[in-house]
């Protein structure tokens, strides 16, 4: 058994060990955070249930979130709209604009852009702050005084993020359409109709429910890595604690729900598709 | 139990404790007994593994090896949920406070009561604001945590971990960074809270001035073991060098092994 001096302890490790322990910390890392989405769920889905602090939450995720969402869907949809015009005209079918503009919104864009703003928004806030709350003991004193961290703090996150995202979602879409109009009918000259019209044709209940399951699962994937990675500040490997810990998790976090976002935009798409 | 031998059990009784952080060995076999209204100071340097200590009377760590009862009940092997049940006997009051930032000082004191009781408004108001006006901080009830100055933040968290008025209360650290004269208050407001409240009270703490003014009795930890339970006074009179050492504020005089030391230093320094 290894004594308390580090020197006895730490021969330079080799790259199998190295292979080996990183290994090791990652299978461990997976299953702490499924522990941790399983017990929330829980949490969730038994009483007693409180509206209270959920609202709180979606007010945070949400509704503060609102303008970033409709300036970044107004200038999605203006740019979309301006791609699709450039190329359709080439092929003389500018009429197929509202459709374009509709689908790629409606199905990839509006979801997959709305989480990764929400992310960079309210997912770096919450991991910061459920980091801090762990490093300066908060978590503890809530565990000391019988109030489970995972009810009291986590849940609300959960639940208001499974809540704000499906309607952030539907503002972004909503604005990106009206912004994809200003620029294909009142720019370009796109026939109103004709791009209302196409848009009402071509895009049906599918595509607006893959819309809707892909926000569902982006707000359940945010909240959980972002919430996680903080709530799991002290279990990191290297100088866990502090404002470096926090910062590290905070960053890591965005990376990896950025990558959880894309890539499980990916099998949604083609599981639904 | 034999009877007549003892008339109330120990609230808190530890057996040979062994931990480790890793592969780190931190507590090496912990023996302690606690009993009822008596202020109890572990004390011991940094590192000497006190704080893993408290965590373990806590429940927030498990042990490798080794039984901890609190309050009768071995808090290892109990269910999350008569834990929680054993914890609402407990109040625990941490080092920084542990406020949390999003509540008011008054919110965070009346928290307890609104999770746990079904008391009204009013009640919880007055019952919480007793115990702001015990740690002399009424006047201060709407400030953020973030508003109030190291030594509020630390009486705020007595409050808040005495509201539930426990049986059993835990204080970490109670003068670290706090200026003697707020020191000396802490500790007389730990004295009363024992005489008017009959709490048993567990100090951690590496303050000699502090644990030798408000300890009933004092075990010493020293790299991981107890090297010492006793009254102030027999920790005063202890020969253990550790102890002497610590009393007489004397550095410790480890023996340097030339060989090692040249290890050390040369070592390529790779993490």
């Amino acid at each position: 058994m290894p004594e308390s001096r580090p020197t006895e302890s730490i021969a330079a490790p080799g790259l199998i060990e190295r292979l080996g322990a990183n290994f090791l910390y990652f299978v461990e890392q997976c299953g702490m955070m499924g522990a941790f989405l399983l017990e929330t769920l829980s949490k969730i889905l038994t009483p007693p249930f409180r509206l209270r602090p959920v609202l709180k939450q979606v007010h945070f995720i949400g509704a503060r979130s609102w303008l970033v969402i409709v300036v970044s869907g107004t200038f999605v949809g203006m740019v979309v709209a301006l791609q699709f015009y450039d190329t359709l005209v080439r092929f003389g079918s500018v009429s197929l604009l509202g459709s374009a503009v509709g689908l790629s919104l409606i199905r990839e864009l509006g979801p997959v852009l709305t989480a990764l703003m929400i992310i960079g928004r309210a997912g770096s806030a919450i991991c910061a702050e459920v980091g801090i709350m762990r490093s300066e003991n908060q978590i503890d004193a809530l565990e000391c005084m019988s109030i489970d961290p995972y009810r009291y703090l986590i849940a609300p996150k959960l639940l208001a993020g499974i809540v704000s995202l499906p309607l952030l979602t539907a503002i972004f879409d909503c604005v990106g359409i009206v912004g994809g109009y200003f620029v294909g009918v009142v720019l370009f000259g796109v026939g109103s109709g004709a791009y209302f019209e196409g848009m009402a044709e071509s895009v049906v209940w599918n595509d607006v429910a893959m819309g809707i399951v892909k926000s569902l699962a982006f707000g359940l994937i945010i909240v959980w890595i972002s919430a996680g990675r903080g709530f799991f500040l002290h279990r990191e490997r290297v100088g866990a604690f502090g404002a470096e810990g926090v910062s590290r998790v905070t960053t890591n976090a965005v990376v990896l729900s950025s990558i959880a976002v894309l890539f499980t935009d990916y099998l949604i798409s083609s599981v639904m598709l | 139990m034999v009877i007549g031998e003892k008339a109330a059990p120990p609230v808190i009784e530890v057996e040979s404790l062994v931990t480790h952080y890793g592969h780190r060995n931190i507590l090496g076999g912990v023996d302690l007994t606690i009993e009822r209204g008596e202020i109890f100071v572990i004390m011991g340097g940094s590192g000497s593994g006190k704080s893993t200590l408290l965590r373990h009377l806590l429940g927030l760590r498990r042990p490798t090896s080794g039984r901890i009862r609190v309050l009768g009940q071995d808090i290892n092997d109990i269910s999350k949920k008569e834990l929680y049940r054993l914890r609402r006997n407990i109040g625990v009051a941490f080092q920084g406070g542990a406020l949390f930032g999003s509540l008011s000082l008054i919110e965070n004191v009346e928290l307890p009561l609104r999770e746990h009781t079904k008391l009204d408004d009013s009640t919880i108001g007055i019952m919480s604001r007793m115990k702001l006006e015990m740690m002399n901080l009424s006047g201060y009830e709407d400030l953020m945590p973030s508003e109030l100055s190291g030594g509020m933040l630390k009486r705020a968290g007595l409050a808040r971990a005495v509201v539930m008025d426990p049986k059993l209360l835990f204080f970490d650290e109670p003068s670290a960074g706090l200026d003697p004269v707020t020191s000396a208050e802490l500790d007389q407001h730990i004295l009363r809270l024992r005489d008017a409240l009959h709490m048993t009270i567990v100090v951690v703490t590496h303050e000699l001035e502090s644990a030798f003014k408000i300890a009933d009795r004092i075990a010493v930890l020293g790299d991981g073991t107890v090297a010492l339970t006793g009254t102030v006074q027999e920790v005063r009179e202890s020969d253990d060098p550790r102890i002497r050492n610590m009393v007489n504020r004397k550095p410790r005089d480890e023996p340097i092994d030339s060989e090692a030391y040249l290890q050390r230093l040369t070592r390529s320094s790779r993490r």
